[in-house]
């Protein structure tokens, strides 16, 4: 249910009665609202739902920065947070790692909606578990599934980000996540097979079950699931890889999209998340990739998982290139970050939610389609894997050293795929591994997705990002199986 | 804050319908964060944040909702009634659940942590910066009240509160090269804090020496107890909970199937006795003071949460519904820490590991990267600074045939993480000397 704008307006004018005159003041306020329905082994579990408001005021005053946290919205709530953001901005003023009264923070006036074809409660809760059960049951096709499982997460979140200065924006997402996994076992051999992890997250609504065909992909997934029961492990050495779209995005997201986050590279995430092999002087001339490497950051794609239309700190946004003809071009750095190192950025200052604030995020980072046909990327590998669903990932503190796994694999010999394999993993070096890319998916083999989970600062967040990438051949890749 | 939890519960208790019961839990904090690099503030704020999340059952019927609280008592009995009303609504719409289980019998309790953190935060704040003062220091000091509760309609009222800080931060000689810190507790004392600086501080010289890059093989190790807190804390994902085992999705199946061992050395519980955060969990049962998971290196017990206990016809043991450890504890061995050196010998002395994932699940192999202080030893005596390395290791091996010894000294390792909120678990380790750990790239 969305939050009327009776209420919006009254916090709104509550905010401007209190904000402090100093040199910036905003206040983001956000409301989320999510369901999650599972059924697993034809059992529904316990269905849950959540409503989370709360605003957060940012002072920023005689060169200091600071915020507040508060689930109280009254004009007295407000004014308590507004007076603690202002003792932080005074306390951090001279002591900051930049002077915040300088940096030329918008003042914007906009809106966005996610578009939405078929809501989530215009399908009845009982049709919604119909939905499950029917998926779940489908699951189970072989005494040797042991554990089955379908569900949908859906969320709707609103924002109302104001100035004190006159700027309003109003954003309105609505998410959809659906998943369903099978596990089969024999002995102590155990595997499991999801529906591309939880990779088919987009924005909008049910409408969203027919694009991926989640209604369809039961028995596919437990087929598979007992298939790789019996499949040998994936061999080991040096070879040509076909990663699917549903690993793409994790290669994309780990060794492309962190390293380039403009925070890392000043060093605001080293005690945490860590800091990255790209520095400054790398923009313009690095050559990150072969030349079929076209890496955009595009918040304006319609139904992916990030879209939006400003980011947290009011930022317009728009669709830029990072990564151009294989050579760096752009890092992911919001306002601030670009006055702190000098360098063009994105809007993508993104917090989780209203208790947290906003950092360098990535939002739809995307892999842009080449002109490659799939049969003619399995016709053209020699000896090599096709792998399918990130399952396993790892990758050193500066984004460089990676190993990362996937749930299915399928030997590709002489141009065929032939035996299907377990327990595909890869590592590489992503400085390197890039250069390596040697075809790219057309437009039609382009999957967009995404996935809820990406953590990162302090205090931590874990935030939504969306990307689309289609199926790529990366040459001479170290390629291993299980024990 | 807990007379104000109590109020809503017994606000709750009168909406109730019929048969209706509810169980309910309250997660509240008043957090300070306050984010540096390179020895200035980067972000620096409060987070105030109050939530209640209930169940309402009907027979064998039940479900969730979740609300923010605002504070304040009309507002908050408003969104709690319209909460229960929409959780009625549903309740026809769905089935019996065979697996609902729920504390029955009354076990009250109550841990008020006394607030004895620094009034004046500039003085913290101060001291801190001072300490980066011609360092490059980088990190977070989170610091505040932590609020759990727990109520049903049964009467039970459960609370637990604290006040800690966390400072959890690096010192960087230069690219990837630091020492990692922290210092955490209920009293923030400034000279324990210059003794934890200095310690840094001679910790920082040994990393001005060249690196050095090894290549991939098979070493000698000293995992340090926070590196060791990681690798086995990895195994919180899947190793340990009843459904994980039953499912033979658990990464332990082999010692659970087929009797494999670890070192007779190895023992883990979860001990919450020990650990720092509630003992209490979201149906209202208390989790005993220890689970033991794995002893003399054998697998013992699983956390078994009310819902597996339904499903699988066993008793529960008080684990939350993740059926994942809150206070992870390895017993300590028999190698003096004043020996590591000379055990090590000539190998790599692993303060810190990072981004651990399982790369076979099916072998309990798991891949990771050094990180932060790692240090090539020669002869007992640390040579220098070592660029990272990504390991690949099976836990059978690592601490099973290839463990060399355990120290008898442990540490008590408090969980810095803030994800949704300031966590309350712990984990209280030994360090481990661990022959022929593999290295691969």
């Amino acid at each position: 249910m969305p939050t009327s704008q009776h209420h919006h307006e009254r916090i709104v004018q509550g905010f401007h009665a209190i904000a402090p005159a100093v040199d910036f003041c905003s206040l983001r306020l956000m409301r989320t609202q999510s369901q999650y329905l599972s059924v697993r082994q034809n059992i529904l579990q316990p269905v849950s739902t959540s409503d989370d408001m709360g605003a957060m005021i940012t002072v920023i005053d005689k060169g200091g920065l600071g915020y507040a946290a508060t689930s109280d919205l009254s004009e007295t709530g407000l004014r308590h947070a507004a007076a603690h953001a202002h003792a932080w901005a005074q306390r951090s003023a001279g002591r900051s790692v930049v002077d915040f009264s300088a940096v030329a923070f918008p003042h914007p006036s906009g809106s966005y909606t996610s578009p939405v074809q078929q809501t989530w409660d215009s399908l009845p809760l009982a049709d919604k578990i119909d939905l499950l059960r029917t998926t779940n049951a489908r699951l189970k096709t072989d005494d040797r599934i042991v554990d089955w499982e379908a569900s949908l997460w859906h969320t709707d979140s609103e924002t109302l980000f104001v100035t004190a200065d006159g700027g309003q924006v109003q954003q309105h997402f609505s998410y959809l996540v659906p998943m369903m996994s099978a596990t089969a076992n024999a002995g102590t051999e155990t595997q499991t097979r999801t529906f591309a992890g939880r990779g088919y997250c987009r924005q909008g609504g049910m409408e969203l079950l027919d694009q991926c065909a989640f209604r369809d992909a039961a028995p596919h997934i437990a087929a598979e699931a007992l298939e790789l029961l019996l499949a040998p492990n994936c061999p080991t050495g040096t070879m040509d890889v076909l990663l699917a779209p549903d690993q793409m995005i994790l290669q994309i997201h780990e060794s492309i999209g962190h390293p380039l986050e403009l925070d890392r590279i000043l060093g605001d995430e080293r005690n945490y998340a860590g800091t990255s092999f790209v520095t400054r002087d790398m923009f313009g001339t690095y050559r990150y990739g072969s030349e079929l490497l076209n890496i955009t950051f595009d918040p304006t794609r319609p139904q992916e998982f990030a879209s939006y239309a400003f980011d947290d700190d009011g930022q317009p946004a728009q669709r830029e290139y990072l990564i151009r003809a294989g050579v760096l071009e752009r890092g992911l750095g919001s306002t601030t970050s670009q006055a702190r190192l000098g360098l063009p950025g994105v809007a993508n200052a993104r917090a989780t939610s209203w208790n947290r604030p906003p950092i360098d995020r990535m939002a739809n980072l995307n892999l842009e389609p080449g002109q490659s046909r799939f049969a003619d990327m399995i016709a053209a590998i020699e000896r090599g894997v096709y792998m399918q669903t990130n399952v396993s990932w790892s990758i050193d503190d500066s984004r460089n050293k990676f190993q990362f796994g996937c749930e299915w694999g399928r030997l590709i010999e002489n141009g065929q795929l032939t035996t299907v394999v377990k327990n595909p993993n890869y590592r590489g070096v992503s400085a390197t591994f890039w250069r390596s890319l040697k075809m790219v998916g057309a437009s039609d083999t382009l999957e967009v997705l995404g996935s809820p989970y990406c953590g990162k600062g302090e205090p931590n967040q874990v935030i939504r990002v969306g990307h689309a990438s289609p199926p790529c051949v990366f040459a001479n890749v170290e390629v291993f199986g299980g024990e | 804050m807990q007379e104000y939890f109590y109020q809503l519960a017994d606000r709750l208790t009168a909406l109730l319908q019929g048969k209706e019961i509810y169980t309910c839990t309250f997660d509240a904090e008043e957090s300070d964060f306050v984010r540096f690099n390179r020895s200035a503030v980067r972000q620096a704020g409060t987070v105030t944040q109050r939530s209640l999340s209930v169940n309402l059952i009907d027979g064998q019927r039940h479900t969730h909702g979740g609300i923010s609280l605002s504070g304040d008592w009309e507002e908050d009995h408003a969104h709690l009634a319209t909460l229960v009303t929409n959780l009625r609504a549903q309740l026809p719409y769905l089935p019996d659940d065979p697996h609902l289980l729920y504390a029955t019998e009354v076990h009250s309790s109550e841990h008020a942590g006394e607030n004895r953190l620094p009034e004046d935060t500039n003085a913290v704040i101060a001291s801190i910066l001072d300490a980066g003062r011609g360092r490059d220091l980088v990190g977070i000091y989170a610091a505040g009240g932590i609020h759990d509760g727990f109520a049903n309609s049964f009467g039970q009222r459960n609370w637990f509160s604290s006040y800690s800080y966390n400072f959890d931060w690096s010192f960087y000689h230069q690219g990837d090269k630091a020492v990692k810190c922290a210092y955490a507790g209920l009293v923030w004392n400034p000279s324990e804090f210059a003794h934890k600086v200095a310690t840094a501080t001679e910790q920082l010289a040994v990393l001005a020496q060249p690196p050095r890059t090894i290549a991939p093989g098979r070493y000698r190790v000293y995992l340090a107890p926070a590196a060791l807190a990681d690798i086995v804390g990895l195994l919180s994902w899947g190793g340990f909970g009843l459904k994980d085992h039953r499912t033979k999705q658990t990464v332990l199946l082999k010692m659970a199937e087929e009797g494999a061992r670890l070192h007779p050395a190895v023992t883990i519980q979860e001990n919450i006795a020990d650990g720092v955060g509630a003992n209490f969990q979201e149906a209202g049962f208390i989790k005993p003071d220890c689970v033991t998971l794995i002893a003399n290196g054998a697998f013992r017990d699983c956390l078994v949460s009310p819902r597996s206990a339904k499903e699988y016809g066993v008793p529960t043991n008080g684990a939350s519904g993740g059926e994942m450890p809150d206070a992870l504890d390895v017993a300590g061995g028999s190698l003096p820490e004043s020996e590591v050196l000379r055990q090590l010998d000539t190998g790599i002395y692993i303060n810190n590991v990072w981004y651990l994932n399982y790369s076979d699940r099916t072998a309990c192999r798991m891949t990771g990267m050094t990180r932060f202080a790692t240090l090539w030893v020669e002869n007992g005596v640390i040579q220098a600074p070592l660029n990272v390395m990504r390991f690949d290791e099976t836990l059978y091996r690592m601490l099973g045939e290839n463990l060399v010894g355990l120290t008898a000294e442990r540490e008590l390792i408090l969980d810095s993480s803030t994800y949704g909120g300031r966590s309350t678990a712990s984990s209280r380790m030994p360090g481990a000397v661990v022959k022929d750990f593999t290295f691969t790239l």
